[in-house]
């Protein structure tokens, strides 16, 4: 290229062609603990309750993903940088990756496939019953994502499901919270999180809600 | 690949009582070896001995980083690595027990003569963690029933109460509300007296880590760990059945007696079954521990269920 070549007419943002290009490099981020995990089990790194840490790590991962998530919208009004919603889906299928890979540790390894103890877990102890909902409701949300499935399910209803994830972030830390033999420290920090985001965004859909009665008058 | 279903282990893999007895004479003697020279071949010849002796239950002693990396020890913090982080500033010397309550010869002393008229002996027990993890390890220390009879209880005393350390300024974890401080346990008084029970001041031949509960902790192998009270400063003896910490923290799961028994659920998860620390697999829980030959007598005619 030679320096009289024409610039671009257009000014095109930084932002976003930034954040396409990190796009693998904040995938990999994401993925590196499950690597890690998965190469710590094999080589005998794990010291001590080795199914008992897959199954804290995998869910502490898939929380924090839920709540990288639910940060970006509340990030995205107080910066301006749009260009944020290119990672929603991605951060939004770790959750489900992370939340799957706890599920299965559990049913797979914890209760070794007995499917006797699977189901008596499920039913008998509230926190499994309700870490169960948690993964069932992320079901249709990872199904739903690609572009063409939003299309097919039209805006407004694609949108409306996809709130199902406020449920989630309730029953997933209100699992979280039961697992726990005594230290609620974490689970609590969650839930402070959690509302935290919810109520940031309850204020907008205030506001939103406020200025149309306001416009309608 | 990891999973395949688990095999039952035969009736005839259980120990007869013959042989059992031998174990015992076995273990006896080996402890005696282990008390006059602590090198780390005898050490070896103990963990030799064990597998032989044990080998029919698939016992083998857990890795020591294991056992010293990865453990419950609130008074360090609540996660399982934070004991082995946080207690390495802790002093367990100098060191004082106290004996107190209905008995003939209370006091306070020094830990070394308070263990000095015993002899130190190695004993290699399971351990049961109320969380369905487990280890196999090799202790050294004095039977608890030395101690209890050094202290002439009086016909009036049916229960011994211990209690670790409090100390926030050392023990990090004490300084948050999460469990009633300090931590206490209590045995009943024949319990206490049972030849199995033991108090540990090391393991793996070594001086006990503060991790594990330096320097003086309890070892009860047919009760789930948290009996195990660690860093013991006190042993009270009473008429009244005390109230251990996870007691007060929780009664509802967890009990006086928390004798381990794959029989009776943890409201939260199954006891059937336990996972030996670096495995992946799990294998069946015993009826306590394994160890119902020696202690199922103590509580003939008890509702197991009832006295969790």
């Amino acid at each position: 290229m030679t320096a009289t070549a024409p610039r671009a007419t257009r000014v095109r943002p930084r932002g976003p062609r930034i954040a396409r290009a990190m796009k693998p490099l904040v995938f990999a981020v994401l993925l590196a603990p499950a690597i890690w995990l998965a190469y710590a089990l094999f080589a005998d790194q794990l010291d001590g309750d080795v199914v008992k840490i897959l199954e804290i790590s995998t869910g502490t991962l898939a929380l924090r993903s839920l709540a990288y998530t639910l940060a970006i919208s509340p990030l995205k009004q107080l910066t301006g940088w749009t260009w944020l919603n290119m990672y929603r889906r991605m951060l939004g299928l770790f959750v489900f990756f992370y939340a799957t890979a706890h599920m299965l540790i559990y049913f797979g390894l914890d209760l070794e496939l007995q499917f006797g103890e699977i189901w008596t877990s499920i039913l008998k102890r509230p926190y499994i019953t309700i870490g169960m909902l948690s993964w069932l409701i992320l079901v249709p949300l990872a199904i739903t994502s690609p572009n063409f499935m939003a299309r097919k399910l039209g805006g407004p209803r694609w949108k409306r499901l996809h709130q199902l994830t406020y449920v989630v972030a309730v029953t997933a830390t209100t699992h979280y919270l039961w697992a726990v033999k005594k230290d609620t420290f974490w689970p609590l920090v969650y839930f402070a999180l959690f509302a935290a985001l919810l109520l940031v965004r309850a204020y907008g859909w205030y506001g939103l809600h406020r200025r149309a009665a306001n416009a309608a008058v | 690949m990891l999973i395949r279903k688990r095999i039952e282990p035969p009736s005839s893999e259980i120990t007869p009582e013959a042989e059992y007895l031998n174990r015992r004479e076995f273990l006896g003697m080996v402890g005696s070896i282990g008390a006059l020279s602590a090198t780390g071949a005898v050490a070896e010849g103990l963990m030799g001995g064990f597998s032989t002796v044990e080998a029919q239950q698939g016992d083998k002693v857990t890795d020591e980083s294991k056992v010293t990396s990865y453990n419950n020890y609130y008074e360090f913090g609540t996660d399982k690595e934070d004991p082995k982080a946080n207690s390495q500033q802790f002093k367990a010397r100098p060191w004082s027990v106290k004996i107190e309550g209905l008995c003939r010869k209370p006091g306070s002393m020094p830990l070394d003569s308070f263990l000095s008229p015993s002899r130190i002996e190695d004993r290699t027990y399971r351990f049961r963690c109320v969380e369905a993890w487990s280890a196999v390890i090799p202790w050294r220390g004095i039977p608890l029933a030395d101690v209890i009879r050094r202290a002439d209880p009086l016909p009036s005393a049916k229960y011994v109460e211990l209690t670790t350390l409090y100390d926030p300024s050392q023990m990090s974890g004490q300084r948050r509300a999460t469990i009633q401080w300090p931590y206490t346990e209590g045995l009943r008084i024949d319990e206490a007296l049972n030849p199995l029970a033991f108090l540990a001041t090391g393991m793996y031949g070594k001086t006990l880590p503060n991790q594990n509960g330096a320097p003086l902790r309890l070892v009860v192998p047919w009760k789930y760990g948290f009996k195990n009270i660690k860093a013991i400063v006190k042993l009270k003896f009473t008429d009244q059945q005390p109230t251990s910490t996870w007691m007060k923290a929780a009664s509802d799961e967890y009990g006086f007696y928390a004798n381990v028994n794959p029989a009776v659920d943890h409201p939260r998860w199954s006891q059937a079954r336990e996972r030996r620390l670096g495995e992946v697999l799990r294998k069946p829980t015993l009826m306590f521990n394994g160890y119902s030959e020696q202690v199922a007598s103590m509580y003939g005619g008890m509702d197991l269920r009832r006295n969790y």
